[in-house]
């Protein structure tokens, strides 16, 4: 049965470790839903979230691999316990007449905060869940929407279960 | 020959360099003083533009010998050769762009055999990369998927560094190449040079320990087993743990089995030993490994040419122990019941101490039954061959060449139905003297690896046996064996046919031979003569003994001699499980 799965990896910020991960889930025709990655407090180390589904056979076979990588320093499958996770999402919707209103407030339900205005647009920002982020983009007319862009999860876990060297 | 080869090049040899009074270094004098240091003995190489200030300090050093190939494929062919029969690391060095994507195959077929070896690939100057700059090609880029790690160096301060690195990362854990690419402007750039004893990695630990409660486990199954099987492959030869193997597998009077990989693991002669086990795997192999109840697999992968159909090997209830060092092996195809995590030799030498203090002794009865009933599998005698054809069988020439060797030669070999030949037919009894490409299958490789096996042991007697498909892809080396008088000795299995493709079009395809028939080929006597060396062609079965005999003779010791056998050309690699068939569905010989 295939499962989302949220792994969470420490590797040496170096030239090229980027694409050692991307090549991998490629050439093992793995599933990436998103990827995220970013330097640590500590630069020499950058932080990646990736996003995948697959069943226990092949995540487990993942996490190998990933481990495998000469650059990948921990690796560590966050939906295995209790974790957080977050996405932010930008959008730019249209913001005129009535609508304007009724935008504003659907962004204050989903507690997003509008960061840009013009006389015709707004562009609002989201932080959640991935569900809770496509829950808002349901909520709000398409019409409206001229454009979107997502971060992709980030996930730590919670209480005292970390990821750190 | 080591000797005579030296008298031919004095001058490489009088200029001696005094590593260790200079502090400051070039790029390329410490590319070279690295390898100096890491005791490397040859570099296989071809030179070019982005690495002639490496090439200049070779020429200026006498530590390691540089050995000219035709191709760059070779070069790590050989290298990766010359590590597959000592068991250290194997040196390539080639230019960028073209040289580097004439590498790749050499390096592809090396990871897929977790073959240690490092090469060292020029690359444009730093301000150049990216721009399509002259023999610029994004080497990082194209050998990613095909090394166990890579690197660009682009700071000469990194270069010693980074050396040491690809060593250990070479050499450690499950095996495999490393690329260094080194661009030109940092093979001329200035640092002070010094190197490491050793580099600890924080992202690179491999586990070398097998986990004690999972020791111990495996052992109480073993000891429990009624229908017990060793499964054991390259992973035995690579971890050097034969000995130890032997060891276990005699304490315990268990059958054993190699893969392609394996031969040699454990002695081919051994009572106890099976022969190999898979696609073309011997019947009480195949039979044994589907129907034993316990099952310890060494070092081996459970490649699809190994299990067959894994569906069909799975209806069998058995419990399964796997030993391997790297845990992406373990449950990626078979689903296994106690997988241990280590290097082979240590484990197999902490399961023995647990044998020897166990008060338990596996059931003699049941496994005795179990012998019983793998003797009758093995009575079908399933490598019969007609022994009285007019025509020469290549299975006769194998055994013949194992005779006149007396068992004990270096065999490589290339890709077709005369590995399968050679795996079945020569009983390898030591590890490390069967060199061949069994995850990539690349066709050329025989040659370039009989000259790195030759090269490294310069009194074996070395033998290559190939066909006559797979020996013209690399047969420009004929010229590098005359120039440091390899002697090496080709045995051609001649069947004027790809084989192997020519037997799949016969079962499968309607016996439509779609361009497997190899047209026009060379007279291989005149070719051999051409290159310097001796040729020879044998048409009657009567004449094969002798002319093996001479080929191995004194009076041709320091020859290179190809022998091309005009072989069967019908002839079918037996037995043989189908793709997609289970592994106890073999076809044999006889059924056909
Ligand atoms: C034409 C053709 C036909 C073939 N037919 C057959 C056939 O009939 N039968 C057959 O067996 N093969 C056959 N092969 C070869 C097959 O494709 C595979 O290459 C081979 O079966 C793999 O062998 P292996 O499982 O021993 O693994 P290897 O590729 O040798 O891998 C070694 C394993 O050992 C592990 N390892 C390495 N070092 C250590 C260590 N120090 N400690 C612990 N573990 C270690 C590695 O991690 C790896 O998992 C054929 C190939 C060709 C080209
Ligand atoms: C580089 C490469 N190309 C193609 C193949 C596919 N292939 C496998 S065996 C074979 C035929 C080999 O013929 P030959 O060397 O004459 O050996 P034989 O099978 O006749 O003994 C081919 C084409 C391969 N393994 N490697
Ligand atoms: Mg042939």
């Amino acid at each position: 049965m295939s499962r989302r799965h949220i792994i969470s990896l420490l590797m040496e910020n170096e030239a090229g470790a980027l694409s050692r991960v991307a090549g991998l889930f490629s050439a093992r025709a793995y599933n990436i839903e998103s990827l995220t990655v970013a330097p640590t407090e500590d630069a020499t180390l950058s932080r990646m979230t990736i996003v995948t589904v697959g069943s226990e056979d092949i995540i487990e076979q993942i996490t190998k691999q990933l481990n495998k990588l000469v650059d990948v320093i921990k690796v560590m499958d966050l939906t295995e316990g209790r974790h957080i996770e977050r996405e932010l999402m930008l959008v730019k919707v249209k913001a005129v007449g009535e609508g304007r209103e009724e935008m504003k407030r659907t962004a204050d339900i989903f507690r997003g905060r509008i960061i840009d205005v013009t006389d015709a647009t707004y562009t609002i920002e989201l932080t959640g869940t991935g569900s809770k982020l496509d829950a808002f983009l349901e909520a709000i007319d398409p019409a409206f929407i001229i454009e979107t862009v997502r971060t992709g999860a980030s996930g730590i876990g919670r209480g005292e279960r970390s990821l750190k060297v | 020959m080591t000797e005579t080869w030296q008298n031919d090049y004095p001058h490489r040899f009088t200029n001696e360099l005094i590593f260790c009074q200079f502090m400051e270094a070039t790029g390329a004098e410490i590319v070279v003083r690295c390898l100096a240091e890491e005791g490397v003995e040859f570099v296989f190489g071809y030179p070019g533009g982005a690495v002639l200030n490496i090439y200049d300090e070779i020429f200026k050093q006498n530590k390691f010998k540089h050995v000219l190939v035709r191709h760059e494929q070779a070069a790590v062919h050989a290298a990766d050769a010359y590590a597959r029969s000592t068991g250290r690391v194997g040196v390539a060095l080639v230019t960028s762009g073209p040289g580097v994507t004439n590498a790749v195959t050499g390096i592809a077929t090396a990871y897929m055999d977790s073959i240690p070896i490092v090469v060292v690939t020029g690359q444009v100057p730093t301000p150049a990369i990216g721009l399509d700059a002259f023999q610029e090609v994004d080497t990082v880029g194209i050998t990613r998927p095909c090394v166990k790690h890579n690197f660009l160096v682009k700071d000469v301060k990194d270069l010693a560094a980074t050396m040491k690195k690809a060593f250990i990362i070479a050499a450690t854990g499950r095996p495999g190449p490393v690329v260094v690419d080194v661009p030109k402007d940092v093979t001329a750039h200035v640092t002070e040079f010094e190197y490491p004893a050793t580099i600890e990695m924080r992202s690179y630990n491999p586990v070398v320990k097998g986990h004690s409660g999972q020791l111990k486990r495996a052992v109480q199954m073993l000891l429990e087993a009624r229908r017990p099987m060793i499964y054991t492959g390259g992973g035995v030869v690579l971890g050097d743990a034969s000995a130890q193997l032997t060891q276990l597998a005699g304490l315990l009077g268990f059958p054993v089995t190699n893969t392609l990989m394996g031969l040699g693991g454990h002695p081919a002669t051994d009572r106890q030993n099976l022969g190999m086990l898979g696609m073309h795997g011997t019947y009480e192999a195949n039979m044994a490994m589907q129907h034993c109840d316990v099952l310890l697999a060494v070092g081996a992968r459970f490649d699809d040419r190994v299990i067959g159909n894994p569906a069909h090997f799975a209806r069998e209830q058995r419990s399964i122990i796997h030993i391997d060092v790297d845990p992406s092996s373990i449950s990626k195809r078979v689903k296994v019941d106690v997988p241990i995590v280590g290097d082979v030799k240590n484990v197999l030498t902490d399961m023995l101490a647990l044998l020897k203090q166990a008060k338990e002794k596996p059931d003699a009865a049941a496994l005795n039954a179990w012998w019983t009933q793998i003797e009758l599998w093995r009575s079908k005698n399933c490598l019969k061959y007609n022994r009285n054809s007019p025509i020469i069988k290549p299975q006769y020439v194998v055994e013949k060449l194992w005779e006149v060797t007396k068992g004990d030669a270096f065999v490589t070999s290339d890709v077709g139905q005369h590995q399968m030949w050679a795996a079945q037919y020569y009983k390898f009894d030591k590890p490390r003297r069967w060199i061949n490409s069994g995850g990539l299958g690349t066709m050329g490789v025989g040659l370039p690896y009989a000259m790195g096996v030759q090269l490294a042991h310069p009194d074996a007697q070395v033998a290559c046996i190939t066909g006559e498909s797979s020996i013209q892809m690399n047969i420009q080396e004929l010229s590098t064996c005359k120039q440091y008088r390899i002697p090496v000795k080709v045995v051609t299995l001649n069947n004027r046919y790809m084989g192997m493709v020519r037997q799949w079009q016969e079962f499968f395809y309607g016996s439509r031979y779609a361009e497997s028939y190899m047209e026009s080929l060379p007279d291989f006597v005149k070719l051999a003569e051409a290159y310097g060396h001796v040729g020879m062609r044998i048409d009657k079965p009567e004449d094969v003994e002798a002319a093996l005999k001479e080929a191995f003779s004194p009076a041709l010791k320091e020859r290179m001699v190809f022998m091309d056998f005009q072989t069967d050309q019908t002839e079918n690699v037996f037995p043989m499980v189908e793709g997609g068939k289970g592994l106890s569905e073999m076809i044999l010989a006889e059924e056909l």
